[in-house]
């Protein structure tokens, strides 16, 4: 039994080793500062910087919009509100939700953000479908989060004489802090990783941004299409090591401002 | 209750009639006692008849658990705490300390300064007092001066529990409730809770759920004995343990149940 457990940790482990060595190994040679910091060039040999800042403005700005609307779904349904059918209702909901496949999304999106709003293709109308995408994993968990916060906690401010907000802010929330951000850094990597919603509300310009209103292609859009329309390997895993180094940036800042809020002034 | 007669203190706390349901479950039934001013009450019995509940209800935590329904009067300083409705400003009046230490996964200073925050007090100087008077009062600054801005938690739990105690005087209160305080320490650190009550009860009303009855002997003034959400007796603690006036009390203190 020990020996299953420790080869499927074993295969895990290789398995992943195996990626992202075949894509390092693929892609390295492109990658210099003129690939990343360069412009796009449509006849070939220019860079990837217009999709990278494509990719980070998607993710900061779905993440800016989903992360404070989560939690504080999270802590209504979870400490303020009355235990019954309609929470369990929205529980349910919320679940289904992380469910669907994000096509759907993508086509809501293109219906809804796109042509409703009159957003057209741009980041803000796939930023605000990754929003939707998003928002039931960070509210998942987060209440997941909240609820491995001892009672005990609750109890010993609560009698001090503090009020339920004070324990919250200064007590439950900072302990639930290190459950709330894996729930980040999961919706960090589904932006990432989205390819079919972003395709169908931002569009496939190939060129920088000039606003949030810009249609524009993020880096998975790019490795797709890159690989499909030209069968270009190598650019693709190229843009994919790109995308890992992003990932781990970003999960390192969002582990770096948790430490920072969890140490705020009790 | 007419085994009151020998109450030579001003009281503190007025309890009348109070019976508590948990939904349909009735879990204290007409208890009446008068809780005196700076002086330990200890509440005994068996696990499960009420002693947590009565405790509870006398700084309104029950009030978190849904479906709690009390009657009867609680009155403290005069005023029904049930009928005034300001849960906050009683708490302040009231510290807590629990069964197993719960001190927040925060420095020692910032749990003891904690309280105070939370009522406004920002001034660093203040706070500085409050937290070493705080530590002094519950005997345990010379052990954890020098860590202050470390994690509470690194510390031994018979110390966590004296900074538990520490954090609830930095409120100032005026009485402490004390739940089984010393049931998760080992013998040495329980003798220094104890040896922190007597020093407490000059300043403070001290009522203690204990299930360790020569703990109630050494430490309390007078005893109440809960049997299945009733007070069986209430008198002196001499009184209860070496003299007592009912046979169940008599059989638990003795030991023959419970
Ligand atoms: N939150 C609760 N909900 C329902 N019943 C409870 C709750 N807490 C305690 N009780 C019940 O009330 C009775 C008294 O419990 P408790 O006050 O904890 O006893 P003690 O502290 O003397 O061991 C027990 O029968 C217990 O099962
Ligand atoms: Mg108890």
């Amino acid at each position: 039994m020990r020996g299953m457990l420790w080869l499927s940790s074993l295969v895990t482990v290789a398995i992943l080793l195996i990626i992202v060595g075949y894509i390092f190994y693929k892609g390295f040679r492109l990658i210099n500062f003129e690939f990343i910091f360069g412009d796009y060039s449509p006849t070939g040999g220019g860079g990837i910087w217009p999709m990278i800042v494509t990719t980070v403005y998607t993710i900061v700005i779905s993440l800016a919009i989903a992360t404070p609307i989560g939690i504080l779904a999270a802590v209504y349904l979870q400490e303020y509100a009355k235990q019954g059918r309609l929470v369990r209702t929205i529980r349910f909901a919320t679940e289904s939700l992380t469910g669907i496949p994000s096509i759907i999304y993508g086509l809501f999106g293109a219906v809804f953000f796109v042509t409703t709003l009159k957003l057209g293709m741009s980041i803000i109308a796939a930023s605000l479908t990754l929003t939707i995408i998003v928002l039931p994993v960070v509210i998942r968990t987060t209440e997941e989060a909240l609820k491995t916060v001892p009672a005990a906690y609750r109890e010993g401010s609560l009698a001090l004489g503090t009020t339920k907000l004070q324990t919250l802010i200064k007590v439950i929330l900072p302990s639930s802090m290190p459950g709330i951000l894996s729930g980040i850094i999961l919706s960090m990597g589904r932006i990432v990783g989205e390819s079919a919603a972003i395709f169908l509300t931002a569009g496939t310009v190939a060129a920088m941004p000039t606003s949030i209103f810009s249609s524009a292609r993020t880096l998975t859009v790019h490795s797709f299409l890159v690989t499909q329309e030209a069968g270009d390997i190598e650019l693709a895993a190229a843009v994919g090591i790109v995308l890992i180094v992003i990932i781990l940036l970003l999960n390192f800042s969002a582990t770096f401002i948790s430490k920072k809020l969890s140490k705020a002034d009790y | 209750m007419s085994l009151m007669k020998q109450s030579e203190g001003t009281a503190k706390i007025n309890v009348k009639d109070l019976n508590l349901y948990y939904g349909d479950k009735q879990a204290l039934f007409d208890v009446s006692l008068n809780i005196e001013e700076k002086k330990v009450t200890a509440l005994i019995g068996p696990s499960g008849c009420g002693k947590s509940t009565f405790l509870r209800t006398l700084n309104r935590m029950n009030d978190l658990i849904d479906g709690v329904k009390i009657n009867g009067d609680i009155v403290i300083d005069n005023e029904d705490i049930y009928k005034s409705s300001d849960v906050i400003k009683l708490r302040t009046k009231i510290g807590m300390v629990f069964q197993k230490p719960n001190l927040f996964p925060m420095s020692i200073y910032d749990n003891v300064a904690y309280g105070p925050r939370a009522q406004g007090i920002k001034n660093k100087k203040v706070l500085n007092e409050i937290v070493e008077e705080s530590l002094r009062g519950a005997a345990i600054w010379d052990e954890v001066k020098d860590r202050l801005k470390s994690s509470a938690l690194g510390l031994s739990g018979g110390q966590q529990q004296r900074v538990c105690i520490a954090r609830a005087i930095a409120m100032k209160p005026d009485i402490i409730l004390m739940d089984e305080p010393t049931s998760a320490l080992d013998p040495i650190s329980t003798l220094k809770v104890e040896e922190l009550i007597a020093q407490l009860k000059k300043e403070y009303t001290i009522v203690i759920v204990t299930h360790n009855m020569q703990q109630a002997a050494r430490v309390s003034d007078k005893t109440a004995f809960f049997l299945n959400g009733e007070i069986v007796e209430y008198d002196v603690t001499n009184n209860v343990f070496s003299n007592p006036k009912d046979q169940r009390t008599e059989d638990y203190v003795t030991g023959r149940f419970g």
